[in-house]
């Protein structure tokens, strides 16, 4: 019987293991939980569920399973025989991948997507990424495992989820997921590694020799202080418009990563570099940082890191007031000349899909002005862009 | 056979937060107990090792923490020094190992509960290193060839904010709780084990402001329960009435002695802009 609810477990997205499972028979075995179904929930809960987001999965697994009900998946799919379901073809997982596939989210979102599925789907399929079969790639179904699942499900399909997902693209976006809040934290090594590279021994190995031999020969230690943390970064973010969706993840992204540089600076602007920028959102007009200021505030050993769509008219890159917001005097590429050559380290992370850069000329026209250090917002892209920041 | 916890008189213990601590207690394998700030993890730790007889050994991480700090440290410093000053213990490599926390809790000639605080506060990579310690209780001594193994297996409770992501590899070691924010009858126990004489009125308004105050969306620091006893405790020494706690009047919206709740201005202004639409709604 436990191994049935071990499967549903697994069904119904919790990642359980066969070491967890084996914690719980031997907690069971030392009469840990005695006898009472309470008490059986909360032992199982403890040794299977290692993460509070899977507490609600968990809890409908368990009502299904110890209901005697048939799963929700089977109920739904009447006409799928259930021993189909269950077949427990599992691709072999890598750790990595397993990190990535979190799980589907948004229940009745996906349940509402899946009974529409089932009433398109005619037969039993195998493999595959969009029917419901075993061993495919879709969010439905089981067996399969889809890394895309929390985009799809979770977040209610962003612009374009679904029609990716019927494109079969998903397969090979793997490592080029757009970042959500789930995968800010595999973003965050990155940038940690990154951040610590200039971690330097405290031991001065040459200054202690050579102020032992002044000392005659008796040990005198020198020590250099630890170069730490010693990444500084300015950080300037595209707000408004398309770029609306885009920054709280950005913002996320780097008020997280923040512990981690010892000087993060960030700065908002809309669309593109003019001769100045703000930090309070709320007080844009009225509290705004001359260009300039910058320039002379920050030395050129910050790293730069633009985070933009650059999807604009051309005009408002190129020509002198062409801001469409206020009567700028130089144009924004003089502006980001003049940035790019203060700071040599610089990049441009993009959210938008970097396939999609051909189609909108402003992308173009920024990319050139930044030697095409421009990435996508990626856990990919930002591996790139950090080694450009690096180099 | 171990004894049971079950809370203690200053400690209320939910009935799934006695199941994972029992579990981990009889199996001997570390807790990790998860949870909004304030809501106890620290100091569970502490009410196990009270509850259970047990001594304690905390292990604070910081952001600087490795691993092997929890096992020992070989001074080689001193010992370099010492050897220019012809000291005699200089020969044995042991005079200079200093033991870290985990190894003092294998040490202990009673069964010990460990406390690991906020391991994600240290680096990413810090659970992975302690995977077969925490595992097999054992670990070797390079410096000396000696392997040291737990005479008792400690009760390792572990705690975490969240702030990063544990590897799997470490959390299929561990039993796990989430220690859920109380609701409001809980929280009324809670507050009963801590103010026993608190007056039912004062306790009942309090308890409306404070859920009130947590209510508020987009707080950035949602108070917690030790800020609610901390207000309490405030509200208790100025000797406030309960009347003062009912938000009626139109003219103060934030309850008395906000600070203890309130920990910035950004919360302060928003509670007062919410208090403010929500009043004029009601008219």
């Amino acid at each position: 019987m436990l191994n049935r609810f071990f499967l549903t477990l697994r069904d119904a997205g919790i990642p359980v293991t066969l070491t967890e499972y084996l914690a719980l028979l031997a907690a069971l075995d030392a009469r840990v939980a005695v006898e009472d179904v309470d008490g059986f929930y909360y032992l199982a809960r403890a040794a299977l569920v290692k993460d509070e987001k899977h507490y609600d999965r968990y809890d409908r697994a368990f009502g299904a399973h110890f209901k005697g009900a048939e799963q929700a998946f089977a109920a739904l799919a009447k006409d799928i025989p259930a021993d189909w379901l269950r077949k427990t073809l599992e691709r072999v997982l890598t750790e990595e991948e397993k990190a990535r596939v979190e799980a589907l989210g948004g229940w009745d979102k996906l349940m509402e997507t899946l009974a529409e599925r089932l009433r398109e789907q005619r037969g039993r399929h195998e493999g595959g990424s969009k029917w419901i079969g075993t061993g495919g790639t879709s969010p439905f179904g089981h067996g399969g495992f889809n890394p895309e699942g929390v985009r799809i499900g979770g977040q209610g399909g962003g612009r374009r989820a679904v029609k990716v997902w019927e494109k079969r693209e998903f397969r090979n976006l793997d490592d080029t997921i757009e970042l959500g809040t789930r995968n800010i934290k595999i973003a965050l090594r990155k940038l940690r590694r990154f951040a610590r590279d200039g971690a330097a021994e405290e031991f001065d190995l040459g200054g202690t020799i050579d102020s032992t031999a002044r000392n005659a020969g008796l040990l005198d230690l020198k020590f250099v202080p630890e170069r730490h943390n010693a990444v500084k970064v300015l950080l300037f973010l595209d707000v408004g418009g398309s770029m609306e969706s885009h920054v709280r993840v950005c913002e996320e992204l780097f008020s997280a990563a923040r512990s981690e540089f010892k000087h993060l600076e960030y700065y908002y602007f809309h669309n593109f570099l003019y001769e100045s920028v703000w930090r309070d959102g709320r007080r844009r007009q009225a509290v705004r940082t001359p260009t300039l200021e910058i320039m002379r505030t920050y030395p050129p050993d910050y790293r730069l890191i633009f985070v933009g769509d650059a999807s604009m008219s051309p005009y408002e890159i190129m020509q002198p007031g062409g801001s469409i917001e206020h009567w700028n005097d130089e144009a924004g590429a003089v502006w980001m000349q003049r940035l790019t050559s203060r700071y040599p380290k610089h990049v441009w992370l993009n959210p938008e899909p970097e396939n999609r850069w051909d189609y909108t000329a402003s992308v173009g026209i920024t990319r050139k002005l930044l030697d095409e250090r421009m990435y996508p917002l990626t856990l990919e892209g930002l591996d790139r862009a950090i080694r450009a920041l690096r180099a | 056979m171990t004894s049971k916890f079950s809370g203690t008189e200053r400690y209320v213990a939910t009935d799934d937060l006695m199941m994972a601590v029992n579990a981990a207690v009889t199996l001997t394998r570390p807790l990790l107990v998860k949870g909004e700030p304030g809501t106890g993890k620290t100091q569970l730790a502490e009410e196990i090792a009270a509850a259970l007889d047990k001594p304690l050994y905390r292990w604070h991480i910081k952001s600087t923490t490795k691993a092997q700090h929890g096992l020992y440290e070989y001074d080689a410093v001193s010992r370099l020094r010492d050897s220019q000053l012809g000291e005699a213990k200089v020969h044995d490599i042991g005079n200079y190992i200093v033991k870290g926390r985990l190894w003092e809790a294998f040490d202990s000639s009673t069964q010990a509960v460990l406390l690991i605080d906020e391991i994600d506060k240290a680096d990413i990579e810090f659970p992975n290193d302690l995977l077969l310690e925490l595992d097999r209780m054992e670990f070797f001594v390079h410096e000396t060839r000696e392997l040291v193994k737990a005479r008792h297996r400690p009760i390792v409770v572990i705690t975490s904010n969240n702030e990063k992501e544990l590897p799997d590899a470490f959390l299929r070691r561990c039993f796990f709780h989430f220690i859920r924010f109380p609701d409001t009858e809980t929280m009324t126990r809670i507050v009963a084990v801590h103010f026993p004489d608190l007056k039912r009125e004062l306790l009942s308004e309090a308890l409306n402001a404070f859920f009130r105050v947590r209510e508020v969306p987009g707080l950035k620091k949602k108070p917690s329960t030790s800020e609610l006893l901390d207000w309490l405790k405030l509200l208790l020494a100025e000797d406030v009435p309960p009347e003062a706690l009912r938000t009626d009047d139109p003219r103060k919206s934030l309850p008395p002695l906000y600070g203890a709740l309130l920990k910035n201005e950004q919360d302060v202004h928003l509670f007062e802009q919410v208090m403010f639409l929500q009043r004029r709604q009601q008219r």
